[in-house]
């Protein structure tokens, strides 16, 4: 049995007129020790999802139209308030964007890390785990900097903290929300090398959300790609990157500039993202798709399984070119 | 000759060390800086937050007075002007900023905000010749006539980049700073305004100063590439060389720092140990020192200059050949 799975969630916000759908019918499912990666640009209902998990979508203005969320056995969408504070940190952690908002800003980050382990493991609420916490995401002289306000800490080492606290209450999921978005690229990389650590030694399975196609190769087992609501692919990190078959997914890798691969112009994406409130007939992706033809405009296609792990929302996923795959960059 | 030629900036910003402290700390955001851009060139500048990229950008069109240093704009020092005459001078000389939020009035229309840059440079004087140049300038940036009359917030955040360029645009610069102008896109949308920023360079003739924290986007569209780190140029060279050949210790970790789609990659990761040190109180020496796995003994005293490691190579370290 999965870790979570997923069954054809659905999320509005708004009523009558001004509904929006933010989520229309996603399924994902993650195995224990996977890491799954969701990629989609702003507004696709990447975050809207991940914070389904824990139900912590405040309802109102948003609503769970239809589906099912099941959880380490449990079923997330009918649970009660107590057993969604047992399953909130207890099963599932998260940790998001900016760790400078996240942080209480009065607090010092040791006891923000003991109050976590205060709700889940309350016999080890001892200043001595937190050391051992502090220690196991990388923070020098944790004696003394769990003494720290957030506000003495850079970005990375808020982040950092965040991590510690996410994983205090040792969950099974750790849900990581645009983690290094924030972040430099050089601590981005210790923070990425910090979740890889951590989950072999820990076991976790971790849901990883970006925009950043490289983090995917990086991190990632599987990869499932959102636009305007909906999974448009779900397959293997590497079978993607190096085939990809939505034009979705094509079109976004060809748009992002490599390292040290010489293509003088960049296959842009005309148009930008559908807003939720405004979707097109049929296909989404439409308006936009290079490879679109008459009928596109009038079904909605479906999900299927078209070769063993691979999911694709294109019913001429088979008979569009595919891209060439791209070419290794020569970085020394 | 060379467009702009900026010599030995610097500018310092006196800040309160702590709050309850009445002693003042120098941050020297911007140490030193020597460069130049040839007509119609792409420049990059690449470096992490806090390394002094967008004060060297506002510096150099004299947003922020420097504190020492020359920015020669066509032979002739910017710092000697008069507010006057620098005004006068922003004609050849536009920027385009980060936050194509933040960067419009969201209380003008797209003709005011538009309009407003030939007013100043009095560059149409009648309504209809106004009007007909602010439609020709939303044409050349992809977006409609049909635009004129609407306001900042109906526009997408890529549309919203295209009107800050055609601001900069409509008094035909000869160089513009392009301070992270796609840092704030979705990703779908970043290469239509690289392919556009490329393609008005290719029909104008104009130069940039292009300024980024993504290593891809800067090689991608530069000649030239030089990195910052705490204020300093650490190295300056031809973009593929940069990436293929680094000589600094620094640019070699943050190429490696950032993460390839191409999943058979087999390239080594450098992670670098620690932060970027606090700029109030810099390491004596290399800055770079505390975190390079290469330090020795004078790193940590003798701060390295910027020099001709190989004809046209510039890197600021000891060990660099």
């Amino acid at each position: 049995m999965p870790l979570l799975a997923i069954n054809r969630l659905t999320v509005d916000f708004g009523v009558g007129a001004n509904r929006i759908r933010a989520v229309d019918g996603l399924s994902l499912t993650i195995e224990a020790g996977q890491t799954l990666c969701l990629v989609g640009e702003s507004g696709s209902g990447k975050t809207v999802t991940a914070l389904s998990i824990a139900r912590l979508v405040p309802t109102p203005p948003a609503r769970y139209v239809s589906g099912e969320i099941r959880l380490d056995g449990q079923d997330v969408l009918r649970l009660g308030q107590s057993g969604l504070r047992r399953i909130r940190g207890g099963v599932v952690s998260y940790v998001f964007q900016e760790p400078g908002a996240s942080l209480n800003p009065v607090f010092r980050v040791g006891s923000q890390i003991k109050e976590a382990l205060k709700l889940h493991r309350p016999a080890d609420a001892t200043d001595a785990e937190v050391v051992r916490l502090l220690k196991l995401v990388g923070i020098p002289a944790p004696e003394s900097r769990r003494k720290d306000y957030p506000h003495q800490m850079s970005g990375g080492m808020q982040q950092r903290v965040m991590i510690a606290m996410a994983i205090a209450s040792q969950p099974r999921l750790l849900v990581a929300d645009e983690p290094t978005t924030a972040l430099d690229v050089t601590i981005q990389a210790q923070i990425l090398d910090l979740l890889r650590e951590l989950k072999q030694r820990l076991g976790m399975s971790i849901l990883l959300i970006t925009h950043n196609l490289g983090i995917v190769g990086d991190l990632g087992d599987r990869v499932a790609v959102m636009y305007a609501g909906q999974i448009v692919e779900s397959a293997p990190a590497g079978e993607l990157l190096r085939r990809p078959l939505h034009p979705y997914t094509q079109a976004l890798l060809q748009s992002v500039p490599g390292l040290a691969t010489k293509a003088p112009r960049l296959t842009a994406i005309p148009g930008s993202v559908p807003l939720p409130g405004s979707l097109p007939t049929g296909c989404r992706f439409h308006p936009r798709c290079p490879m679109a033809q008459p009928d596109c405009a009038q079904k909605s296609p479906e999900l299927p399984e078209v070769e063993p792990g691979r999911w694709v929302r294109c019913p001429y996923w088979n008979v569009i070119p595919h891209a060439a795959p791209r070419t290794a960059p020569c970085v020394p | 000759m060379s467009l702009l030629e900026v010599r030995n900036l610097r500018v310092h910003f006196l800040v309160a060390h702590r709050v309850s402290d009445r002693r003042r700390a120098v941050v020297k955001a911007v140490d030193d800086v020597s460069f130049t851009v040839a007509p119609g060139e792409t420049l990059g500048l690449v470096g992490e937050s806090g390394c002094g990229k967008t004060t060297l950008a506002r510096a150099i069109i004299r947003l922020i007075e420097p504190t020492a240093g020359q920015v020669l704009f066509g032979g002739e020092d910017l710092g000697r002007l008069s507010q006057r005459d620098l005004r006068r001078r922003r004609r050849r000389l536009q920027m385009i900023f980060q936050d194509p939020y933040s960067s419009l009035d969201p209380r003008m229309t797209v003709e005011q905000i538009i309009g407003e840059a030939l007013d100043i440079h009095r560059l149409a004087r009648h309504g209809d010749a106004r009007r007909k140049r602010v439609a020709d300038l939303l044409d050349a940036v992809g977006l409609a006539g049909e635009h004129l009359r609407r306001y900042p917030h109906e526009f997408s955040g890529g549309q919203r980049q295209r009107l800050g360029i055609a601001r900069a645009l409509a008094v035909e610069p000869e160089l513009i700073v392009c301070d992270e102008p796609v840092s704030a896109l979705d990703v779908s949308v970043q290469a239509q305004i690289i392919n556009l920023l490329q393609d008005l360079q290719q029909t104008h003739g104009i130069a940039y100063l292009f300024i980024a924290h993504d290593l891809a986007v800067v090689e991608h569209l530069s000649r030239r590439v030089m990195v910052m780190y705490l204020g300093k140029l650490v190295e300056l060279a031809a973009a593929n060389e940069v990436i293929q050949t680094p000589k600094h210790p620094y640019t070699r970790a943050l190429i490696s720092a950032v993460p390839v789609v191409d999943p058979d990659s087999k390239r080594q990761r450098i992670i670098l140990p620690g932060d970027v040190p606090s700029p109030i109180q810099p390491p004596s020496g290399c800055p770079f020192h505390p975190r390079c796995p290469l330090a020795e003994a004078r790193c940590r005293v003798e701060p390295p200059a910027l020099r001709e490691v190989s004809p046209g190579h510039f890197a600021a370290c000891h060990l660099a050949q």
